[in-house]
């Protein structure tokens, strides 16, 4: 079972508290009507599947019911942080080498 | 006499405590102290059960949770039975009762076992894959059979009445393990002053120092453990959990440690004490001191009663005082089993020979051996012992390792106890429960854990690390390291002085050679408890079986319960030698929780039976019940289905609420509605985006029905809004939908659109809603308040504020039914006295109380949806013939606006919603059932649509249903199939989902 940092109660937390909702940054685009059906179908559909660092949506849903994003690395279950929506993650696509010890 | 093989002495036994149990029916003795496994072979039990597959006699093997045989049904009644549990880690108490799982007639007399010996060569791995796979319907049938006859264990067929627990705990450093590197660490780790907690599967802490003949700063080592132990009790911050096997390893130090707290005391727990408990345990840092587990050496019949580990022997000896035979064989390739030896000479028994597989060996514990005049055969082993029921005696011969051979004929030696060591496997299993892929080691002979990104240490034997010295300096380092990684100030100390010795290497032995081949050699076991052979692995791999993974599945090696806890390493050994590759090259397989195997109760712990899931009850319940209520589960709530009277079944009940209704007044239960509370400034802005048609114009005072749909354009859930103040609404959800629907705000409003202000709360629970529905709807409701009920002054789709049987109540004029309709909201605690003034004045009316049967009938025939019902998630609003609610020209482009405009969404032969009206009033259409427009069509019939509500009891006098059909809004009047299971077809005329007052009027009575 995951253990979850949530950046709004700034408590690490059991993931029976959470839901994941996704790949996060998936912005809906902003003229809809402009958009053909294929880059509608992209939106709506299309994730990606990485092997190593991902970033994902995740809901404190038992807990202050506020979104924020996580980076997490597929391979390890290790999360490397998480941070306020609308805002970047400091750590992105490079696999870190798996190693004993502290994380971030 | 009992107890025939019981030492007269020795043992950590309580000799004053005999114990009464049964095994198989017959009744033994045993002492306090004992394993049931010790307690068994104190009493000459040889036969235990009978093999998997061939159905071969068992004995018991070894003395620890790896025990591949004496798996055992316990349980003096049908309630209190439990599966698949180790003699070996079942302690004895008064009036245990324990049977075999396999063997018919008995164990001992057993048919199974006769067609095993005839159909040993019959049964090669794979062979219930190549025999039982035609015709593949018969595989259920088989399949009975076949577990029957292989005897796993059954579960009870009675509620469990013991109480289970589960318990969530957080520590700094959590221990795995008690013997000599496990008390080390902890000793280091609760000195500094961290949180401790240390779990050992066992009876008592100690581990190999219960049974060693170590000795500790010149003491006997166990008076060391209980040193320390003695100390870690007295810490406040350390918690001893024996009992308990820590058998999970999950992400981010997640532990779950299994505790039996009294499954030692008795078949039931003490009165008002917990049986079991499930620790989930976050620890800041791990120390796994799970030690090895000795491998067996793999020869020839190496699985009749009377073959053991050698370890074991030395357990049972000096930890139970229990001779397991008589005259004991030897066979290994290492030093430290010559222990085993030595220990049988002292207890009074006769060695008559060790095999040595090395050909000069020269540690200190075979010299000592030598000196005592114990006979060593040096470049030998065991290559086959003899016996059906027990072992009479062993075949030594003189083996060359390098090139698998036997070079001499060998000399068969009388003995009734064959031990074997084939060295040491490092318990890996916690520390690859994550995947960190454990490396071998060619100086140890073992697989050892890989680098993983846990925050743990590994000490003493899963780390390679044997010597007991060493064992305890690394122990103590390990929790010296994890106390310090977890934020505390360790303390120095001194580790007690062992004893240190020179100790020669191992030799890498592991399936002994033959002079037949391995196919014709008398079997040689690998996976005593899947009946694995070293036959059954090089048959895999010669069938093209290569990887690792697939020789395991193909042989069941390692298999179930087991986990290779034995056969692992010997079957990997033997498969790499048969590809002629390395054993690193040929890798290991990984292993999963659970270590070893936990019940179902321990699991569940209190979540059983009424508090397995919460029930949710409205604020009427208890009135609901007093008249008659059936009640249907929807999600978790409990809602009234019908009222039947006094001898009605479901359907006349149903057929006299709707005409209650119909006729005067009905009142129905809507308080599980999901009502959420939206305010803002931006709250109209938000509703515009997020619903489908328009909000913008919405007064003060009004309200509106509303559709959701997904960015795809599929209709998700709806429900009315209403306007209490210009940023201030309450929305309305489906039941079911309640949840969703408010994360469905939450997640736009704070991903995509933080800039407007606007704020949820959900109140479903806060608010009771009381509809009343029928043309004396007005009337009665004008009795109970003083709201200006008046056409004009109160009409259609508006609401009003007002007092209620006293009680300020929100009254909203909505329908779901087509009839004139209040919709009662009241704070849920006065609810219960608001409805029992209105069902007093409510009596002069006929008020009739409806359930959720009636309110999906009246909806129906006035073709209103019920999402997920009518919907099932590919329907646009426009295939339920609902564009009316959806408002195009809305600048935002609001929620699956997009969607539903997409190529495929607005074809026309989509499949619409239409009404359904079969030929015969008298049949019924079953929901979900599939139609066509040529009943004669042969099999694949095309499929045009199916059904998705269907009513037989009504108040229109005829059956009818609504469905979905392609192109259905543009077939009115024409007629579609309903072939059924039993061969009949049912017709249908497609019509309007309206069938009821089609033009609104019932709204306007007086």
């Amino acid at each position: 079972m995951l253990h979850i940092f949530c950046p709004h109660c700034g408590e690490l937390r059991s993931e029976e508290e959470f839901h994941a909702s996704g790949q996060a940054h998936i912005p809906r685009p902003l003229d809809p009507a402009a958009c053909t059906d294929a880059e509608w179908g992209d939106y709506m559909f299309f994730r990606d599947n990485p092997r190593g660092l991902h970033h994902e949506l995740w809901i404190h849903a038992a807990g202050c019911r506020q979104y924020f994003n996580a980076t997490r690395d597929t391979m390890t279950y290790e999360i490397l942080e998480t941070y306020l929506i609308g805002t970047k993650p400091q750590f992105v696509n490079q696999v870190p080498a798996i190693r004993k010890g502290d994380q971030a | 006499m009992s107890q025939t093989n019981r030492l007269p002495n020795g043992g950590r036994i309580d000799r004053s405590k005999v114990l009464n149990f049964s095994f198989n029916g017959q009744t033994y003795q045993g002492f306090e102290g004992d394993t049931l496994a010790a307690a068994l072979l104190a009493n000459g039990v040889d036969i235990i059960g009978r093999s998997f597959k061939y159905s071969r006699p068992r004995g018991i093997f070894a003395a620890g949770c790896e025990e591949p045989n004496a798996v055992l049904q316990i349980g003096a009644t049908e309630a209190t039975q439990i599966p698949n549990v180790r003699a070996t880690q079942q302690a004895l108490y008064a009036g245990l009762v324990a049977t075999s799982t396999n063997g018919w007639p008995s164990v001992n007399t057993d048919m199974m076992g006769i067609l095993g010996k005839v159909g040993g060569k019959l049964m090669p791995p794979g062979f219930y894959y190549k025999t039982f796979m035609y015709p593949q319907s018969f595989w259920m049938t088989y399949e009975k059979y076949i577990r029957k006859a292989a005897g796993l264990g059954r579960s009870p067929t009675e509620n469990d009445p013991d109480t289970y627990d589960n318990m969530n705990q957080h520590c700094d450093v959590l221990v795995v393990g008690a013997g000599p590197a496990g008390l080390a660490a902890a000793l280091a780790a609760a000195r500094s002053g961290a949180r401790v907690i240390i779990a050992d599967e066992q009876e008592e802490f100690g581990g190999s120092l219960l049974d060693s003949r170590e000795s500790l700063d010149g003491k006997p080592a166990a008076e060391w453990v209980a040193t320390v132990v003695a100390e870690l009790k007295g810490l406040a911050n350390v918690t001893l959990l024996p009992r308990a096997t820590v058998n999970g390893y999950h992400d981010h130090n997640f532990l779950t440690i299994h505790e039996r707290l009294t499954d030692h005391l008795g078949d039931r727990a003490p009165i008002g004490q917990v049986r079991q408990r499930l620790h989930r345990v976050r620890a800041k840092r791990v120390v796994l001191a799970t030690g090895t587990h000795e491998r067996p050496l793999v020869y020839g019949n190496n699985d009749v009663p009377g073959n053991m580990l050698a370890g074991a022997v030395s357990t049972y000896v000096r930890r139970y005082g229990v001779a397991p035979g008589k005259k004991l064989v030897l066979s290994t390739n290492n030093d430290y089993a010559y222990r085993v030896a030595l220990d049988w000479l002292d207890a009074g028994l006769q060695v008559v020979a060790v095999a040595d597989a090395r050909h000069n060996p020269r540690g200190a514990l075979v010299e000592e051996a030598r000196a005592k005049g114990i006979r060593i055969l040096t470049g030998s082993a065991v290559i086959e012992a003899r016996g059906s029921k027990r072992v009479s005696g062993a075949r030594v011969a003189a083996i060359e390792v390098k090139s698998h051979k036997v070079t001499s004929p060998g000399e068969w030696l009388d003995c009734d106890l064959v031990a074997s060591s084939g060295g040491y496997s490092p318990i890996v299993h916690l520390a690859s429960h994550l995947g960190g892929k454990p490396v071998w080691r060619e100086d140890i002979l073992g697989f050892v854990p890989g680098e993983a990104p846990q925050k743990r240490v590994c000490v003493g034997g899963v780390n390679g690390v044997y010597a007991l010295a060493d064992s305890l300096a690394d122990g103590f380092e390990g929790g010296v390291r994890a106390a310090s990684e977890a934020g505390f100030q360790p303390v120095e100390a001194v580790m007690p002085k062992a004893l240190s010795r020179v100790e020669e290497p191992t030799l890498a032995l592991f399936q002994v050679p033959h002079e037949k081949s391995t196919t014709r050699a008398p079997k040689q076991f690998v996976d005593l408890q899947n009946d694995v052979t070293a036959a059954g692995i090089e048959l895999a791999t010669r069938e093209g079986f290569e990887s690792v993974e697939h020789v395991k599945r193909y042989t069941a090696l390692g298999f179930g319960t087991d986990q290779g806890k034995l056969g692992n390493v010997n079957g990997l050994a033997i498969a790499a030698r048969s590809l002629n590759v390395s054993i690193p090259e040929m890798g290991t397989t990984m292993f999963r929780p659970n270590y070893t195997p936990v019940t179902f109760g321990a699991v569940a712990g209190r979540h059983c039976g009424h508090i397995f899931e919460p029930v949710r009850f409205t604020a009427l319940h208890a009135w609901h019940v007093k008249n008659g209520a059936e009640f249907e589960d929807v999600g978790q709530w409990k809602r009234p289905w019908y009222f039947p009277k006094a001898g009605e079944d479901i359907h006349a009940a149903v057929r006299r609420e709707c005409k209650a209704v119909r006729d005067s007044v009905g009142l129905l239960d809507a308080s599980t509605l999901g009502k959420i509370d939206i305010q803002g400034p931006d709250a109209r802005e938000f509703l515009n985006r997020i619903y489908t048609n328009a909000w913008t114009k919405l007064d003060v005072g009004k309200a509106r029905y509303g559709l959701m749909c997904k960015e795809d354009g599929m209709v998700f859930d709806d429900g009315v809004t209403a306007c209490v103040a210009d940023n201030h609404f309450i929305m309305t959800t489906t039941t079911g939908g309640a949840a969703r629907v408010l994360q469905w705000l939450e997640i736009y409003q704070q991903t995509e659109w933080p800039d407007l202000k606007v704020y949820f709360t959900s109140v479903t629970d806060h608010y009771a809603t009381l509809t009343l529905s029928g043309p004396n709807s007005r009337k009665l409701l004008g009795e109970v308040t003083d709201i200006d009920l008046d056409r004009e002054a109160f009409p259609f789709m508006t609401w009003k504020e007002g007092l209620v049987g006293g009680v300020p109540a929100r009254v909203f004029r909505i329908s779901f039914t087509g009839e004139l309709s209040y919709e009662v909201n009241i704070q849920a605690d006065y609810a219960m006295g608001v409805l029992e003034k209105i069902a007093e004045a409510g009596k002069k009316y006929n008020l009739t109380p409806y359930g959720t049967e009636t309110m999906h009938v009246l909806r129906a025939e006035k073709g209103f949806i019920i999402v997920g019902q009518d919907t099932d998630g590919s329907m646009t609003p426009d295939d339920l013939n609902m564009g009316w609610c959806v408002g195009r020209t809305k600048p935002f482009s609001w929620i699956g606006q997009r969607g539903m405009n997409r190529e495929d969404c607005v074809r026309e032969d989509r499949k619409q919603l239409v009404g359904l009206k079969p030929v015969d009033p008298n049949k019924w259409l079953p929901e979900g059932a599939q139609l066509v427009l040529d009943a004669k069509q042969s099999i694949p019939m095309t499929m045009v649509g199916h059904v998705t509500s269907s009513y037989a009891a009504n108040s229109l006098g005829y059956s009818f249903a609504m469905g979905v059909v392609k192109g259905g809004l543009k077939r009115m009047g024409e007629r579609v199939f309903s072939p059924q299971a039993d061969g009949s077809v049912i017709e249908a005329e497609i019509v309007s989902s309206v069938f009821f007052d089609p033009k609104g009027e019932r709204q306007n009575v007086e």
